[in-house]
């Protein structure tokens, strides 16, 4: 494999891994608030709050780490997309700050439970994919123009009247909900917690079928707006079987009431597959048509440097992470409540 | 708008400047109180007080609420970078990319482990355990004020790579750490954020003490925290000199700016206040003779560089005199206050916690420490002007052409008002509510040893 692929897999694995913490965060934060106006609060907010609390920091960790690393890897990608997302990239962070500040704030401070806070971070939690969801838009190319300066304009009236914009907008919503509800329906289970199990179920079952037909509605829309890329994307089109097929198990699961872990890594599966077949057929490029892994890469020196630093920080992160989740996620007492903070 | 026509690199100029000014507020919180808390819970572990565990506590919980601001202010600021100063991170993408990589491992490690300290305060047998989950959190997070000051350092004064033509040619990813500015400023920011945050923690204890809450466990706090800013105190002179000493030899526009030096001479004097006139008279300063070049070389005859031998166009502006001054007067008050203290507590230890006047002369140290910080970062960027990265690539090259910086500015400032007033009236609240002594009492831990 040549640098360029490492790079870009490192960080895909990197965006990965936040589109699924991150969306068990925004679908929780969601949920929380909701059960809240519909009298639902009592039943799931306990389960929620108790795995929320000790992970919300490590969430942003990842879209930083994504960021960070993009730049280091590929910096002409700093002055491409930095020029044209100010305005989305601003809206995000706005979004952002108010989601993770009122979050603290709603359960950190004395003032538990302000409802004001809570639809603060939970509407929030809502628009963030949204808005994220329009870097991976734009990198299908036709919302940026290039003039022979090299000066960039970001086309926006373009990409909001874009019905390809649209769906991703969607599909980033629903899978989000879809996502956090399948995860809260393993922790419930795991907290014993019957009251809440039921009531998340029902949320998983109900964003299973828009999850689904949102996906197929991308599919559509890509075909129209990037052919190319679809075109790749049928070279992978296994990996879009089996992520069909790792739903359809996911969804069972949760259905039958069975095996719930085996259910969460389903649906893990099933993003998986349809993310890295997504990403490999958007190879080899960054910002179709301007750029592509190969013509934008960092020098040699840097790029080995980067990946040794990576490897490294890996070392002392996996153990982190996984001492995280058996302290909070596989612990038995502290998932059912009977440790106290 | 706020100027006469749109300018982006002005706006962007502000809107960087105001999303830092808000996020050192958090970031030096975020980066000397989990030290201030590790002792704290040291302490009580190792004399088996309660009332120091409490401290740690205590202190744990206001910090989550700064934590949540300083991480998305954080995250806000590394965004803006790539959205405000596109060219300039194509070029930090190619040369500094370790140091800011290390930065995003350093917050991960800290944010990992944080979750974990505050969850487990009763879970481990031996205490101890719980303890030592504070370190990766103390670590991390001067490991991110390490890394990030690298990249500011390298900013100052580019090192590890070839300059041709005003274009980088050959980078060395991790000679590109090794800057001359890195050794000064980082031991400048670590513990000077450090001293902060032991003065910040002094205040509240001394305003307990000055409302007439006599209970020793603000006693305790008082006299940990305040021999503890006095030890970084006396830390931070010493490489205050040496930064002097620094600027001298790698950036001589700077402290010559920041002195109004103009003719380079030897036996220069140091200059302290005045005001400048039109065409570079100084007046009503007061004239330290030598002190200068002592501060330069450290000796009274050495040359130092002066203003008229550095082309004008890459001079500074003068003003930061004026806000270097200011920033040495806070360091006097601080230093005042701490002396007080240290010597009412050798001769009059009463005196310490009853005394109305160093009482509301440590609350003092707080807000100035502070503004400390500010205006020494302020000083520290603006004098760099006009470059971003010194020598290589003026700011103007650097910031973005999009339109809209304008209104972003606006809408950031608004943010950050709403951020920064809810914090506030979170963190009041968190307190007022549930003070010490009630929680002590509650919490059946009366007694915890007397001072």
């Amino acid at each position: 494999m040549s640098y360029e692929v490492i790079g870009i897999t490192v960080l895909w694995i990197f965006l990965f891994g936040y589109l699924i913490v991150a969306s068990i965060d925004f679908g929780a934060g969601f949920f929380s608030y909701y059960s809240t106006i519909t009298g639902k609060r009592h039943l799931i907010n306990k389960v929620i709050e108790r795995y929320l609390s000790p992970v919300w920091e490590v969430t942003n960790v990842f879209l930083v780490f994504f960021f960070v690393g993009f730049v280091g890897f590929f910096p002409d990608t700093a002055y491409y997309y930095g020029t044209a997302l100010l305005l989305p990239g601003s809206v995000a962070i706005i979004l952002l700050a108010i989601r993770g500040s009122y979050y603290a704030f709603s359960n950190y401070g004395s003032k538990k439970d302000s409802r004001f806070y809570l639809f603060l971070y939970g509407a929030s939690g809502l628009l963030i994919p949204a808005s994220l969801s329009t870097v991976l838009t734009i990198s299908e190319g036709g919302y940026i123009a290039v003039d022979d300066n090299n000066q960039i304009t970001f086309l926006f009236t373009k990409l909001f009247t874009s019905a390809y914009s649209w769906t991703v907008v969607l599909l980033a919503i629903v899978s989000v909900l879809y996502i956090s509800a399948m995860f809260l329906c393993y922790y419930a289970n795991r907290a014993n917690d019957r009251g809440a199990f039921e009531l998340v179920r029902k949320y998983a079952i109900a964003w299973s079928g828009p999850t689904i037909l949102s996906s197929l509605l991308v599919f559509f829309a890509i075909r129209g707006h990037n052919a190319g890329h679809f075109q790749r994307m049928e070279d992978y089109a296994w990996m879009f079987v089996l992520s069909f097929v790792c739903f359809v198990v996911a969804i069972y699961l949760v259905w039958a009431r069975k095996r719930l872990g085996l259910s969460f890594i389903f649906v893990l599966l099933q993003f998986g597959f349809a993310f890295f077949g997504y990403g490999a057929g958007h190879l080899p490029y960054i910002l179709y048509p301007y750029l592509t892994i190969y013509d934008n890469f960092t020098s040699e020196p840097m790029a080995i440097a980067l990946i040794s630093v990576f490897v490294l920080g890996l070392l002392l992160l996996i153990p982190s992470l996984y001492l995280l989740m058996r302290l909070f996620l596989f612990d038995a007492n502290y998932v059912q409540g009977k440790r106290n903070k | 708008m706020l100027l006469a026509s749109y300018d982006p690199v002005m706006y962007s100029r502000m809107l960087t400047g105001l999303t830092l000014a808000f996020h050192i507020i958090f970031a030096t919180i975020g980066v000397g109180v989990p030290l201030m808390i590790a002792l704290a819970e040291w302490i009580g572990i190792r004399r088996k007080d309660e009332h120091y565990l409490l401290m740690a506590r205590r202190w744990a919980r206001g910090f989550v609420i700064t934590v949540a601001v300083g991480v998305v202010t954080g995250t806000a600021i590394g965004l803006q970078l790539s959205l405000l100063w596109p060219s300039f991170m194509k070029v930090a993408g190619q040369s500094i990319a370790i140091p800011l990589f290390l930065e995003t491992f350093a917050f991960f490690f800290e944010a990992i482990f944080l979750g974990i300290y505050l969850y487990t305060w009763d879970r481990f047998k031996n205490k101890m355990t719980h303890f030592w989950m504070l370190t990766p959190v103390v670590i991390g997070s001067s490991a991110s004020a390490f890394f990030i000051t690298v990249v500011n350092a390298f900013m100052n004064a580019p090192a590890g790579v070839t300059v041709v033509d005003g274009k980088i040619t050959d980078i060395s990813p991790f000679g590109a750490m090794l800057s001359p500015a890195m050794p000064t400023k980082v031991s400048h920011v670590l513990i000077t954020a450090y001293l902060t945050c032991a003065f910040i923690l002094a205040a509240i204890s001394a305003w307990s003490l000055l409302k007439g809450r006599n209970h020793v466990y603000y006693k305790k706090a008082l006299k940990l925290t305040m021999i503890s800013a006095c030890v970084f105190l006396l830390s931070s002179a010493i490489i205050g000199d040496l930064s002097g000493k620094y600027l001298a030899n790698y950036q001589p526009e700077k402290l010559a700016a920041m002195e109004w030096h103009f003719e380079t001479t030897k036996q220069a004097p140091l200059v302290f206040g005045g005001i400048l006139t039109e065409d570079n008279e100084i007046k009503y300063g007061i004239k330290i003779p030598y002190a200068l070049s002592v501060l330069a070389h450290g000796r009274p005859n050495a040359e130092v560089t002066g203003l008229n031998d550095i082309p004008a166009d890459e001079t500074p502006p003068l003003w930061i005199h004026y806000l270097f001054d200011l920033k040495m007067s806070f360091v006097a008050m601080m230093v005042l206050v701490a002396l007080v203290f240290l010597l009412l507590l050798w001769r009059k230890r009463s005196l310490v916690y009853s005394n109305k006047w160093l009482l509301r002369g440590i609350i003092l140290t707080a807000p100035l420490a502070m503004l400390t910080i500010e205006h020494g970062w302020i000083f520290a960027e603006v004098g760099r002007q006009p470059w971003i990265l010194h020598g290589i690539m003026r700011t103007s090259e650097g910031a973005t052409v999009s339109d809209h910086v304008d209104t972003m500015l606006i809408v950031f400032a608004l943010l950050y008002i709403v951020l920064g007033l809810t914090a506030v009236r979170v963190l009041l609240r968190m307190f007022r509510n549930n003070r010490a002594e009630d929680e002590i009492a509650a919490r059946g831990i009366e007694g915890g040893g007397q001072q």
